[in-house]
């Protein structure tokens, strides 16, 4: 998966969760809760969305590597890597 | 026979617009049955019904402003149905329309607010106009007024593209009602949050108190507990509070009550949870019977509660019974949350963000996480002395988070 699907589905997310959202405005270095004002609740729906989106296990200690949509496109290259491997 | 009025959805409000009955005449109810959806400036609430028995007469109509308190229906109570019948002043029952067989969905509703039924749409026009029996079949579908539409097939008959033009064109204007209601919720909200939170400030005599409490073992605990649990079934920090909360208030019932000519206790701890509305505006949906529900069911109920709330989609109970309110400032670096009572409640708890802090114990200094607790109440209903009671224990059930 490229890079600008993984994004599309990640945005597809963001609105399902928060449908009042526009994550296009989200720049590749922002902090994705702070910018689009997503509290613990929405981002545990989030990471629920993203798991099954995408066939991840993401363990709470990870919630800070996430942060950004650059960090979080990169965590989900290496995270789907180890699943191949 | 019973009289079902409209009920009160909180301090704030004092009218709302019947939408839709769900029932009719004849209906039989039951306890938490949905009966109708009333627009308020908290949202389209959906009615339940508290009693049992078989609809008799339905007063109010659809469209109608209808203020709390007011007779809505009758109700034939279980069991005397003869009696009530004959009781009953005008048999109003067969001349009820009898258009609703099945109940309809929320969102149909709206969308039959703004627009016009298909039968509506057809009448007078179709026979001016040339039309293709499948761009007729769609604009049918569509709700799409054909006069309205310039056809551009042979000799300007309407064809399907001019159809699907005319249903674009539709979509957008949709899409304007839907965001001016929007709009016009939003201000309603805040009207109704202004009123409430000034009535609070002038006839509440409201104190504080705070307390820090270190959030180790509950953190350890939860972190533990998460680590178990597949992600769809993870907890938040907030359910442990709510938790603590509800047994502190089992603890010093003072805190849940009502100040109305004199302090009235509740039996049931129904924990009002303030949601912020990211466009602005909070709403408070009540957690009923916080005390009896384990970590999980929190966790379950606030997750579909929330998304309801922020949608503006609460039933009447979600909105009227709440006994204390608990507004949890959650995250960013906010240390401390004061509230202001919702009337006629006699207390609210703020919590503000979980932050490493400095702790000093037994002749040490470590780092802990710790979260600051306040508590604001009606100095006509209670004293410092059950309020620090009250804080004490939210703070000793969170020291003990495996027993929540």
């Amino acid at each position: 998966m490229k890079d600008k699907e993984t994004k599309a589905v990640i945005f597809q997310i963001l609105i399902k969760i928060a449908p009042d959202v526009d994550p296009e405005t989200l720049e590749m270095e922002d902090n994705i809760r702070e910018v689009l004002g997503i509290d613990s609740f929405d981002f545990l729906q989030f990471i629920i969305g993203l798991d099954e989106e995408f066939g991840l296990k993401t363990p709470e200690e990870d919630y800070g590597k996430i942060t950004t949509l650059k960090a979080l496109i990169t965590y989900i290259k290496a995270a789907k890597q180890r699943l191949i491997k | 026979m019973i009289e079902f009025n409209m009920p009160s959805l909180g301090a704030d409000m004092e009218d709302g617009t019947l939408v839709e009955w769900r029932v009719k005449p004849g209906d039989r109810v039951k306890r938490g049955d949905i009966v109708a959806d009333v627009d308020t400036q908290k949202g389209l609430i959906e009615i339940e019904v508290f009693d049992e028995g078989t609809i008799d007469q339905l007063l109010i109509k659809e469209g109608e402003k209808v203020p709390v308190g007011t007779a809505m229906a009758f109700i034939i109570p279980e069991g005397e149905p003869e009696m009530a019948k004959k009781e009953s002043p005008a048999p109003k029952v067969k001349t009820e329309p009898k258009k609703k067989k099945k109940k309809k969905k929320k969102n149909e509703v709206k969308k039959k607010a703004i627009e016009p039924t298909a039968k509506e749409i057809l009448t007078g026009s179709v026979d001016r106009k040339k039309i293709s029996p499948l761009a007729r079949k769609i604009a049918a579908e569509k709700s799409i007024d054909i006069s309205s539409i310039t056809g551009t097939g042979p000799r300007g008959s309407i064809v399907v593209r001019d159809v699907e033009r005319a249903a674009e064109g539709k979509g957008k204007s949709r899409k304007k009602v839907k965001e001016d209601k929007k709009a016009q919720a939003q201000k309603g909200l805040r009207a109704a949050i202004a009123s409430a939170m000034s009535k609070s400030n002038r006839e509440i005599p409201h104190f504080y108190l705070e307390a820090k409490i270190d959030m180790s073992k509950a953190m350890a605990w939860l972190k533990k507990t998460n680590k178990k649990r597949d992600v769809k079934d993870r907890l938040l920090s907030v359910v442990l509070l709510i938790k603590a909360m509800a047994k502190a208030a089992e603890k010093v019932p003072q805190v849940n009550a009502y100040w109305e000519k004199g302090l009235h206790l509740k039996e049931a701890i129904n924990i009002g949870f303030a949601v912020s509305l990211r466009q602005g505006g909070v709403v408070i949906p009540a957690i009923q019977d916080a005390l009896q529900k384990s970590l999980p069911e929190l966790m379950l109920l606030l997750t579909d509660l929330i998304p309801r709330a922020k949608g503006l989609k609460l039933r009447s109970s979600e909105l009227s019974e709440s006994t204390i309110t608990l507004t949890n400032i959650g995250e960013g670096s906010v240390a401390t949350v004061f509230g202001i009572i919702y009337p006629p409640q006699v207390a609210i708890v703020g919590f503000g963000t979980i932050t490493e802090e400095a702790w000093a114990e037994n002749g040490t200094i470590s780092s802990r996480p710790v979260i600051h607790v306040t508590l604001a109440a009606d100095h006509r209903a209670i004293d410092g002395y059950l309020g620090s009671r009250f804080l004490t224990a939210i703070k000793d059930h969170l020291q003990n988070p495996a027993a929540l």
